[in-house]
C-alpha cells in the first residue's frame, strides 16, 4: 500500500519549555495526490505546523513522516521530493528569475534545468521576465516566480504558505488551475495554507482548521459548510475563529 | 559525492550570478585593500628615507598589509556570503533544499576564499609598479601564509555565522568588527617582542601572530621559519574544529528556535 505523503502524530511545538504550545499535539495525514488545505488565523500555529514538516524546525514531541521518510531521522531522503513557497521567503532579488530559477534547479538535481526553466516558464506566464531581476518584479510576478521555483524539481509534494496572495483575479484564478492539473497530472500531493476561503472550495478535498495550535475541526469543504449550516468556507471559517459555532467541533476530531 | 558538488556549484553559481550583476560589488572587495596598500606603500616610502631599519627591511609593511588583508577580505567573504541570503530571505529556500549545513558551510569557505584573492591579488600587482615591490617575490612561503590567513578567516567566519544564526541581523556589527579585536595583538605592523609581558601569551594564541613573525623573519632575514607555519598550522586546525562545532550547533539551534525561515529578525 501507498504511504501517505504526510503523516504527522502528536505533533507538538513550545519554543519555551514552560512556554504555551505554538503547535499542540496535532495529528493528521495527507493522502496522495490529495489537496489539503490548512486553515486557521493568525497565530493559529499554520506556519510553524509547516516548518515542522519542512525540516526547518524541530518539534518538541510527535512524529512526522513525509513520503514514507521520518522527517527527524531521515530528512534529506524527503527534501529532494518535495518543494514550499511562502511570503515569509524570498528569492534573491539580485539575481534575474532564470538565474534563481538555474541556481535552485542545480540544488535540486534537476535534469535538463533550461528546459524545465522554459516550460514552467510557459505555464506560469514567466517567459517576459525571465531575464528581469527579481527584486524589480511586481509582488503578483515575484508569486509567481517563487511558485516556479516551488515546482522545478518536480514535486511529489508541495507545501504552499498564500500561493496566490498579491495575484490579480485572473493569475491567480490561472495559478488554482496549474496547482490543480500539476497535483492531478503528477499525482502529487499539496497542503495548502491559505485565507482565501474561495481558493480552498475550490482546490482542496480535505480541509484542516486550526485554532490556538489545536486542530479544531476537519473534513471536506462542503461537509464543513453542511455541519456548520452556513453557505460558504468564509463562514465556517469565521464561526470557527470567532468560536460562535455551537458545533461540537471536538467530536470532528 | 556527485550531488554535493552539484550544490557546491549551485550555490558558487548563486554568488557568480550577483557578482556579474552588479559590477560595484566586485570594485567594493578591491577598494579596501587597493587603499590600504597605497597608504601604506607611501609610508614605506617616508619611514625609507628616515630609518635605516625600514630601508633594510622594504615592503615589510606593504607585505603586511596585503597579508592581513588575506585574512579579513577571507573573513569578511565567508561572512558576507551568509550576510547576502539573511538579507534577499532566501535562508529558508536553501534549507529546504537538499543542501546539507555541511555543504552550505564549504560554499561559504570556497566563497571566502574567492572574495579573499579578487579583493587583495589586484592589489599585490598594484604594488609592483607603484611602489616597486611585490608580495610574491617571497615565493612558496607566501602560498603558505595565504593559506594560514584564510584558514583563520573561516574560523572567524564559522564563529561569527554561528552568532548570526543566533541572533539573526542583529549580530551584523560583529561580521565587520570581529576581527579587528586581534589585530592589536598579531604583530601585524610591529614584532610580538613590543607587546608587555602579560600580553604575548595572547599573542602566541592566535595563527596570525605566527605567520606575521615568519613573514618578518623571511623578508628582514631571509629565513623560512618552519617552526612558525607549524604551530600556525596547529592551531589554525584547533580554531577550525571549533568554529565548525559552532556553526554546526548554532545551526541546528535554529532549527529548534524557527530562526532559519525568520531569519532577519
Amino acid at each position: 500500500m501507498t504511504p501517505d505523503a504526510i503523516t504527522v502524530e502528536g505533533l507538538t511545538k513550545r519554543f519555551r519549555e514552560d512556554g504555551p504550545a505554538a503547535v499542540d499535539a496535532i495529528s493528521f495525514a495527507v493522502p496522495r495526490g490529495a489537496i489539503v488545505g490548512l486553515l486557521g488565523g493568525n497565530g493559529a500555529g499554520k506556519t510553524t505546523t509547516i516548518s515542522m514538516l519542512l525540516g526547518i524546525l524541530v518539534p518538541t514531541a510527535g512524529r512526522i513522516t513525509v513520503l514514507g521518510h521520518d522527517m527527524l531521522k531521515h530528512r534529506f531522503r524527503a527534501l529532494p521530493l518535495l518543494n514550499f513557497s511562502s511570503p515569509y521567503v524570498d528569492l534573491p532579488g539580485r539575481l534575474t528569475v532564470r538565474e534563481n530559477l538555474s541556481v535552485f534547479g542545480r540544488l535540486y538535481g534537476v535534469r535538463g534545468p533550461d528546459e524545465r526553466i522554459a516550460e514552467l516558464a510557459g505555464e506560469l506566464d514567466l517567459v517576459a521576465i525571465l531575464d528581469r531581476k527579481t527584486g524589480s518584479l511586481s509582488s503578483g510576478q515575484k508569486t509567481r516566480a517563487a511558485l516556479a521555483k516551488a515546482l522545478i524539481n518536480r514535486p511529489e509534494l508541495l507545501l504552499l504558505d498564500e500561493p496566490t496572495a498579491s495575484l490579480d483575479p485572473d493569475t491567480a484564478d490561472r495559478v488554482r488551475g496549474h496547482l490543480e492539473s500539476y497535483a492531478r497530472k503528477a499525482h502529487a500531493s499539496i497542503l495548502l495554507a491559505s485565507h482565501n476561503m474561495a481558493e480552498v472550495e475550490r482546490l482542496c478535498a480535505d480541509v484542516l482548521m486550526m485554532k490556538g495550535g489545536k486542530i479544531v475541526d476537519r473534513g471536506a469543504p462542503d461537509t464543513l459548510i453542511r455541519r456548520y449550516g452556513r453557505e460558504d468556507m468564509e463562514q465556517v471559517f469565521l464561526d470557527i475563529a470567532r468560536g460562535t459555532s455551537s458545533t461540537d467541533s471536538e467530536a470532528a476530531q | 559525492m556527485n550531488a554535493s558538488l552539484g550544490r557546491l556549484g549551485a550555490m558558487l553559481s548563486r554568488h557568480y550570478y550577483l557578482f556579474r550583476g552588479s559590477w560595484t560589488r566586485v570594485f567594493d572587495l578591491m577598494y579596501w585593500p587597493l587603499l590600504q596598500m597605497v597608504i601604506w606603500g607611501f609610508i614605506t616610502l617616508f619611514l625609507n628615507q628616515h630609518s635605516n631599519w625600514f630601508a633594510q627591511a622594504a615592503g615589510v609593511l606593504i607585505g603586511a598589509v596585503l597579508l592581513w588583508d588575506v585574512l579579513v577580505r577571507a573573513q569578511f567573504g565567508f561572512t558576507l556570503s551568509l550576510l547576502e541570503e539573511m538579507w534577499s530571505r532566501n535562508l529558508a529556500n536553501l534549507f529546504v533544499s537538499p543542501l546539507r549545513p555541511f555543504e552550505f558551510g564549504i560554499s561559504l569557505m570556497t566563497l571566502g576564499v574567492i572574495r579573499s584573492m579578487i579583493g587583495v591579488i589586484p592589489a599585490a600587482l598594484l604594488a609592483i609598479p607603484l611602489f616597486h615591490y611585490s608580495v610574491f617575490e617571497m615565493g612558496l612561503p607566501l602560498i603558505a601564509f595565504w593559506s594560514m590567513l584564510i584558514m583563520l578567516g573561516w574560523s572567524i567566519g564559522l564563529m561569527i555565522a554561528s552568532l548570526l544564526f543566533r541572533f539573526g541581523l542583529a549580530a551584523e556589527s560583529y561580521a565587520w568588527a570581529s576581527i579587528f579585536l586581534i589585530q592589536p595583538v598579531s604583530g601585524v605592523w610591529y614584532p610580538v617582542a613590543v607587546l608587555p609581558d602579560w600580553l604575548k601569551p595572547v599573542a602566541w594564541s592566535l595563527p596570525t601572530t605566527h605567520v606575521f613573525e615568519g613573514m618578518r623573519a623571511l623578508v628582514i632575514g631571509g629565513t623560512f621559519r618552519w617552526d612558525l607555519l607549524a604551530s600556525a598550522f596547529a592551531l589554525n586546525l584547533v580554531y577550525l574544529a571549533f568554529g565548525f562545532a559552532a556553526f554546526l550547533y548554532a545551526f541546528g539551534r535554529a532549527r529548534m528556535r524557527g530562526q532559519l525561515i525568520q531569519s532577519s529578525e
